[in-house]
């Protein structure tokens, strides 16, 4: 990890892995393991917006969580503002979380339907002893407005509100704590299309307001396209590209990558893709294959890519665009 | 980040249709009440049980201690002065079955407290911590369920002085298991929610999750739970008491009321037949409601779904 | 499915040993210890206590005692009685057939009578029927055992005299299976009271939940009579769920028999265990205690494989 990377990335992954062991038996054996996230470097530079796309089961909702600490790594570095925070116990974690937070896909599991709205806004000040009383509660009055709701929406239930509302108490709890890195995991996908672009232009304007940085996790190209500066792409665990936004949709590398992008709906208007089909289903993340994780279902597969595994690197000197595919790095 | 939010639009909440929206949750809860009709009058009962029993002291026409042998075993219905008769040793029985009723339904109560907050800790902290933890903690579940719950009752309270506070412990104390495998089984449902993950991201430490985030989010059947145990423990109460090993005479407990009674049976029925009747009508209604409660409360729970 | 019964067989290792513990640890809460009974005893000095103690090993720490006592328990011996001195495992066992007797025969009454009234019930969902049933098992749980004991022999034995107040057998009768038959009526019936009602309320959750099923529509869809739709296809997948009712039922049973054994002075292990408790025979108790779980282990073993041999689905897990 050289020292300048620390210093303009705000999270940096070094070899990142998450697994999930599969236990069996009386004993609890360990018989198998979820490769859920198996290998992913990735800084994300202070004040951008980095989408993370790919089909569900790629594993990028557990990087999200593991980026975050909510998931235990089973090997790699994390690293935030310079600070190695792979090993950090709960406790020692809890002072950091007041500068990263997550926004959850599902707006419905995601505020405790025991608790008021206030409750809910209140807890991150009570958990770090931030502020009480009528102090407290112009504060939760505060971040209400911030997401566009009345300060009256304090003393309702989380099931008084549509989804998308839902959505922004989900966001205002999240930046309750001024943080400077928040994760969205898959932040509009459970959302109607209407409320999905008032989510994005909220997001958008709080991100410019707050000088925040976001890591968007989706599986929808074009949603990340609207608000995105980089994106990374990830297949089985893996980062297979990574470019800025208008690269990867005009010059993508990565078969999977141009698979993706024949299958969302075109942004650039007058702009046709030919459709490509992948064939067959993403592999089990338990048994991966073998070299390139994509080799059975690349239309352009190569007899290396069944036994190397490619790296992630850039084809020309210079450029932030990389991919991890033996057609452009021979 | 005080700028930013006056540049905030207010959205629309539409709060009258939420307000009624938010009403009708609880009337909706109160409705499926009222439509179990025996548990509104098994609510009913306890209500003035628990009333008669908080006033005990000034409805009792005697000292529920108090012998008289010129007026012994009178019958019901026959004297006003002894409008339920008088026992073997001329106590008047009304009296002893309000207070009788207030020793039962006190270690009923206190023995209630014991098991949900023993069940529900542990369930929590079984199903919240999982791995060594759980399984240590549901494999001794496990093993006490092994123990017939009387073998393990009058054991232990053939071993204790009896008190009315050893008694709702033991009582207590043997009967928490149920609720913790309820309990560990709603947690091991929730956590896999996002806003337990959310409280994580914010820095909650687990203390904070179990008692803040967890357990507001299992009232409906703990309350369920703590209704039906309400009458098992008062079930309890009196068999051990009826053996000799719970409440001690003097003191009246419609349990001790029954030993006595055994005595003169084929003589005088009536002693025995009250405080039975007692016991069953407490019992039926604290099981009436718990039932009416789980229907109106959680009907996830409801036995034929 | 032998590899099911293996790993089974394997999980109940834990609860065994997690019973013994239990039993032996309460027995050492007991006041003055194991040997409280002997300090009760005035022939008996300090020091023969103390010499007792070291003869039995009670001087010896907590868990070398245990492994002991567990070590003979494996062995079969239990240790013997204070009062009379005999094998406590004897004593136990010779007290066992009455209460399985009496087990038997109350449960077979729940058995069938639970299974049909759940049954029906559930086919009848709502009826008239239903209510009464459901609504009754919910007072039948209510009962006080005990009580309602004492007011069946109040009024079958000393009111009408049909049937005996108490006992196994009329004394000179020993032996006679009509004289058994008599003595047990009473008992049974009581006993069975609560099974009865439990047993109904699972059986007509287990038939309301297959009554319900895809595959039951489509035994209708094809045409098939009513009747032959529940029977040929419902009642057997309703019982499967039922056979592990029975494991778990065991120790409500062990409670209820020993409830119904002092009302009716039945001379089973129920009435054993109260007659040591006023005693103070805490071998004879601390044996009982892991009798009976070790029996509920067994029990619990047997329902579950019994499940596993009637629904495939189980061994798989």
């Amino acid at each position: 990890m050289s020292e300048l990377a620390a210093t303009t990335s705000l999270i940096s992954i070094r070899g990142l892995k998450t697994y999930f062991p599969i236990r069996k038996g009386i004993l609890s054996r360990v018989v198998d393991k979820v490769h859920a996230v198996d290998g992913v470097d990735l800084d994300v530079r202070r004040g951008e917006v980095l989408g993370v796309v790919g089909e569900s089961g790629c594993g990028k909702t557990t990087l999200a969580r593991t980026m975050l600490k909510l998931v235990e790594p089973t090997a790699g570095e994390i690293q935030f503002n310079g600070t190695d925070i792979t090993h950090l116990s709960r406790r020692e974690m809890a002072p950091l979380r007041r500068q990263m937070q997550i926004i959850f896909q599902d707006p419905f599991s995601s505020l405790n339907p025991r608790l008021t709205v206030g409750d809910i806004l209140a807890t991150p000040f009570e958990i770090h002893g931030l502020a009480e009383g009528q102090d407290m509660r112009d504060r939760v009055e505060r971040l209400l407005m911030l997401v566009g709701l009345r300060p009256e929406a304090a003393r309702r239930y989380p099931h008084e509100f549509s989804g998308g509302q839902r959505q922004r108490i989900g966001i205002a709890r999240a930046l309750a704590l001024d943080p400077q890195l928040v994760v969205g995991d898959e932040p509009v996908s459970a959302l109607d299309v209407s409320i999905q672009a008032q989510i994005i232009n909220l997001l958008k304007r709080l991100q410019a307001e707050l000088g925040l940085t976001y890591v968007l996790i989706s599986h929808n190209l074009s949603v990340v396209s609207h608000i995105a500066d980089r994106v990374a792409v990830m297949y089985l665990g893996r980062v297979v590209e990574i470019a800025s936004r208008d690269e990867l949709y005009f010059s993508a590398l990565h078969p999977y990558t141009e698979a993706l992008l024949s299958a969302a709906p075109s942004s650039v208007p007058g702009r046709k893709r030919d459709r490509i089909i992948l064939k067959g289903d993403i592999p089990s993340p338990i048994n991966p294959p073998s070299g390139c994780r994509f080799h059975p279902r690349c239309p352009k597969v190569m007899a290396r890519c069944k036994t190397d595994d490619p790296a992630l690197i850039s084809p020309t000197a210079g450029s932030s665009h990389a991919v991890a595919c033996h057609l452009h790095n021979p | 980040m005080s700028e930013a939010a006056v540049q905030g639009k207010p959205v629309a909440t539409g709060s009258e249709t939420v307000l009624a929206e938010h009403e009708s949750y609880a009337r909706m809860v109160w409705r499926r009440f009222l439509h179990h009709r025996l548990a509104v009058v098994g609510g009913i009962f306890v209500l003035v049980l628990c009333l008669s029993a908080a006033l005990a002291g000034i409805i009792a026409p005697h000292d529920p201690t108090n012998l008289d042998t010129s007026k012994r075993f009178i019958a019901p219905f026959l004297s006003w002065n002894h409008p339920l008769g008088t026992d073997d040793l001329g106590r008047d029985t009304f009296s002893r079955l309000l207070f009788g009723g207030q020793v039962s339904l006190a270690v009923g109560i206190v023995a209630m407290i014991t098991t949900v907050l023993t069940g529900t800790v542990v369930g929590i902290v079984a199903g919240y911590r999982g791995g060594l933890i759980d399984t240590l903690l549901m494999r001794f579940v496990d093993t006490m369920l092994c123990f017939p719950q009387v073998f393990l009752l009058l054991v232990v309270a053939a071993f204790v002085t009896p008190s009315l506070l050893s008694i709702s412990l033991i009582i207590g104390l043997t009967s928490w298991m149920e609720v913790a495998r309820i309990v560990r089984a709603e947690i091991m449902r929730l956590k896999e929610q996002d806003f337990i993950q959310a409280a994580h991201a914010l820095g909650a430490s687990a203390t904070r999750i179990m008692v803040r985030e967890l357990a507001p989010n299992i009232m409906a059947p703990v309350l369920v739970a703590a209704t039906l145990k309400v009458a098992t423990a008062v079930l309890m109460e009196s068999y051990i008491s009826f053996l000799g090993y719970g409440v001690q005479p003097p003191l009246a407990s419609w349990g001790n009321m029954l030993t006595n009674a055994q005595g003169y049976f084929d003589t005088v029925p009536w002693l025995a037949v009250l405080p039975g009747v007692m016991i069953t009508l407490t019992v039926v209604s604290f099981n009436f409601l718990g039932d009416g409660l789980r229907d109106a409360l959680d009907p996830r729970l409801k036995m034929d779904q | 499915m032998l590899k099911f019964i293996l790993r089974r067989v394997l999980q109940s290792i834990p609860l065994v040993i997690g019973v013994s513990i239990i039993a032996f640890g309460l027995m050492h809460l007991a006041p003055g210890g194991p040997l409280a009974v002997y300090t009760l005893n005035p022939t008996i000095q300090a020091q023969d206590i103390e010499r007792i103690k070291v003869a039995l090993g009670l001087d010896q720490p907590f868990h070398i005692q245990y492994l002991r006592w567990a070590a003979g328990m494996f062995s079969g011996t239990w240790g013997n009685t204070f009062f009379g001195g005999r094998p406590v495992l004897d004593v136990i066992l010779e007290r066992v057939p009455a209460t399985l007797i009496l087990m038997g025969s109350a449960l077979s009454i729940a058995i069938l009578l639970g299974t049909a009234i759940g049954m029906l019930g559930a086919v009848k969902r709502y009826s008239l029927f239903d209510y009464l049933a459901t609504t009754g098992a919910l007072f039948a749980l209510s009962f006080p055992t005990f009580w309602f004991g004492l007011m069946a022999i109040y009024v079958f034995a000393v009111r009408l005299r049909w049937l005996p107040s108490g006992g196994m057998y009329d004394l000179g009768n020993e032996g006679d299976p009509i004289d058994l038959l008599i003595h047990l009526v009473l008992p049974t019936l009581v006993l069975a009271l609560v099974l009865v009602a439990t047993w109904s309320r699972y059986a007509r959750s287990s038939f309301l939940e297959v009554i319900h099923q895809d595959y039951i529509r489509t035994a209708r869809a094809k045409g098939l009579v009513e009747r032959d739709v529940l029977m040929k296809h419902a009642f057997p997948n309703a019982l499967v769920p039922l056979i592990a009712l029975f494991g778990l039922q065991l120790p409500t049973l062990f409670s209820g028999a020993l409830v119904t054994e002092t009302i009716f002075g039945w001379p089973g292990m129920g009435r054993l265990f109260v007659d040591s408790l006023t005693m103070k025979e805490y071998p004879v108790l601390m044996g009982m205690m892991m009798f009976t779980a070790l029996f509920v282990i067994v029990g619990n073993l047997l329902a579950d494989i019994g499940v596993a041999l009637a629904d495939p689905r189980v061994r798989l897990e």
